[in-house]
């Protein structure tokens, strides 16, 4: 299929476009906490960008802690039917 | 006659008994109004406890309601009315009128007044959901639902083991709250704990649901965790282990979730997933903590349904399930895609969704209780659900690859219950106000402040981006997960086979015996018993005359001896 035929979703310069986009809201989300008061429970987590960092962090801690069980607990999907 | 004579769970119930007996249209009629008489009623009949019975010296009270129970009977009746709308066309009678009774026995448990009563409803509830898992009438649907009443007769044993001994301990059958202190009480936490798919339960839920059919689902979703969340609520708030088992069911959901293939099953992980938050703002007890369980279980309620919608209205549509089939939907079905993002928005706690006005309040608990590790897990959690649900679930479906698919939108029933449900997560977010008062506990808390949106909108974002990073070690697999049910459905079947296998050597080991003694023992009692054996030979009659003289002589002998 060629690329003026897809979705421009699927088309590669909206890939590129898209990702910018999404960057450009992560910046200004993140500049956004300089402009307000925020209050915390705890010290610790008090700090600039907490939430955004430790979002991130959990995050791919998550995903590699899938992979990893993977290993160990995947089997083909028709593992139960014979 | 009086509302409050008028149970709305045996309204449901005696009416999805009748609704097959019904002819069209008055039978589609009849479903789609019983919900909305149970949810009409329910709001007539003020507080307080009626139809109180007598039962061997027992005093029964099957219907008593307050703020907690109306509001789960009124996103029990609104899930209800928004199920059968969903396919009151597509679904078999069977299927819609085990819906009904299953609905009905949720909302009788939900007005219990004591453990009888709600042990009665509760298994009905069990009966009736089986059914509905084993009108998708298949082969897996079947053995599905056989696992699935099993562990749920077996939570139903304990359940009321528990009750007799409680029942037996304080000479109380009122279903009041406890702490699991004795052996009775650790039975009922346990039974209840069966039904919230708590761990080592936790299997029976992924298991069985994703095998009901495409509208199954959508009931299953909503009544039985949600009842075992309202008597955990009721019967176990501020019970510590609780937090412990929540947070587990928590991150075993998300783990689970990223692991799987199926677009149900990583919906079943997350209700797993959800209900976790719910327990574990039942273990910090505080009375935010505890409307946010509430108010939670509610929200979950709806836009679990929608997710569940939308993914079985692709199902219905393309007749797949696997995202490894699936993508490039949104292009089809726009619609669908719509309402299954305002879910995944919604179940992520995304501002102006109703996720976010009742997830939080949780986590601000464990934040004004100090509970510095648990505040930590429940943010990584509340991360983790935009990476396995609220993103994953919609990315794999509707965007990702274009899979070829062209699939039209679903029905006007089944899109108009979509709509209607996307519609009320939006209000409950945007105007949480009217919601809030439906709660328990009168609290002063307000979820829209400049730092909550903005942290909020920081960690999913955020948990956003780390999906799209770590694209490349998420593409799907044709694969499932070994789970705890792997012991009841391989280790304990490998056991039965051995055993199978140890008795027939016994038999081969008695077959060869038998072989080798049985010809030795036949010819010793053929030589001693046969035709001419010793014992049984023919013996001449003068052999016998010689016999008795010889006998008499040696008697006459012993005789003159003796003398």
């Amino acid at each position: 299929m060629n690329e003026s035929d897809k979705h421009w979703l699927y088309r590669t310069t909206s890939r590129r476009t898209l990702w910018i986009t999404g960057i450009a809201i992560l910046i200004v989300t993140v500049i956004s906490e300089l402009f307000i008061k925020t209050h915390s429970h705890f010290a610790i987590t008090g700090f600039f960008a907490f939430h955004a960092g430790f979002g991130f962090i959990t995050c791919v801690a998550m995903v590699l802690f899938a992979k990893l069980l993977g290993f160990l607990v995947k089997r083909r999907d028709d593992y139960y039917d014979s | 006659m009086t509302p409050s004579l008028l149970h709305p769970g045996l309204i449901l119930i005696l009416g999805g008994f009748l609704y097959p007996l019904l002819k069209q249209p008055f039978r589609s009629l009849w479903a789609l109004l019983l919900p909305l008489a149970a949810l009409l009623l329910v709001w007539l009949i003020p507080d307080g406890h009626f139809l109180s019975l007598s039962f061997m010296g027992y005093n029964l009270q099957p219907m008593v309601l307050d703020s907690l129970s109306r509001l789960f009977i009124t996103v029990f009746s609104l899930m209800t009315f928004a199920g059968v709308l969903f396919c009151y066309k597509q679904a078999g009678l069977t299927e819609l009128s085990a819906a009904l009774v299953y609905a009905g026995a949720a909302i009788g448990v939900t007005l219990a007044g004591d453990l009888l009563t709600l042990f009665i409803f509760w298994e009905f509830m069990a009966l009736a959901s089986t059914l509905v898992i084993w009108s998708a009438k298949n082969k897996k649907s079947w053995h599905a639902g056989m696992r699935y009443i099993s562990m749920h007769l077996l939570g139903g044993v304990i359940l009321m083991v528990g009750i007799c001994a409680y029942t037996n301990e304080t000479g109380n059958i009122l279903f009041t709250a406890m702490h699991p202190d004795s052996f009775s009480t650790w039975l009922i936490l346990i039974g209840f704990l069966v039904n919230v798919a708590a761990p080592p339960f936790s299997a029976w839920l992924p298991d069985a649901y994703p095998e009901a059919s495409f509208s199954g689902m959508v009931f299953l979703s909503a009544f039985t965790t949600k009842t075992a969340v309202y008597v955990l609520l009721r019967g176990f708030p501020g019970t510590e282990l609780l937090i412990y088992i929540g947070l587990f069911m928590i991150f075993y959901g998300i783990i689970y979730a990223l692991l799987e293939n199926d677009m149900r099953r990583i919906l079943a992980y997350s209700i797993v997933n959800q209900v976790g938050f719910m327990v574990c703002g039942i273990g910090i007890g505080t009375e935010l903590a505890l409307n946010g369980a509430a108010a939670h279980a509610f929200t979950h309620i709806i836009y679990k349904a929608l997710l569940l919608m939308s993914a079985g209205s692709v199902l219905y549509m393309t007749g797949k399930r696997k995202c490894s089939d699936l993508g490039g939907l949104f292009q089809t079905m726009p619609l669908t895609c719509l309402c299954g993002v305002i879910g995944a928005l919604s179940i992520s706690a995304f501002p102006l969704t109703s996720g976010f006005v009742s997830k939080s309040m949780m986590t601000q608990a464990a934040g004004s209780e100090h509970m510095l590790m648990v505040w930590l897990l429940l943010q990584a959690a509340s991360a983790g659900v935009f990476l396995h649900a609220g993103i994953k679930f919609p990315w794999f479906v509707f965007f990702q690859k274009d899979s070829g698919l062209r699939p039209g939108e679903p029905p006007l029933n089944m899109r108009l219950a979509m709509i209607f449900f996307a519609v009320l997560c939006i209000v409950i977010g945007i105007i949480p106000g009217v919601f809030y008062q439906m709660l328990p506990y009168t609290i002063d808390y307000v979820p829209y402040t400049a730092d909550h949106v903005v942290l909020q909108l920081h960690l999913l974002l955020f948990a956003g981006l780390a999906f799209f990073v770590m694209l490349p070690m998420m593409q799907r697999t044709l694969t499932i997960s070994l789970d705890f049910d792997w012991f009841y459905r391989v280790f304990l079947f490998r056991i039965w086979s051995a055993v199978l296998a140890g008795t027939r050597f016994l038999q081969r080991l008695l077959q060869g015996l038998r072989q080798l003694l049985v010809p030795v023992l036949l010819g010793q009692i053929i030589r001693f018993c046969g035709q001419r054996g010793l014992l049984v030979r023919d013996v001449q009659t003068g052999i016998v005359v010689l016999l008795a003289v010889l006998f008499l002589m040696a008697y006459m002998l012993f005789y003159l001896i003796n003398g």
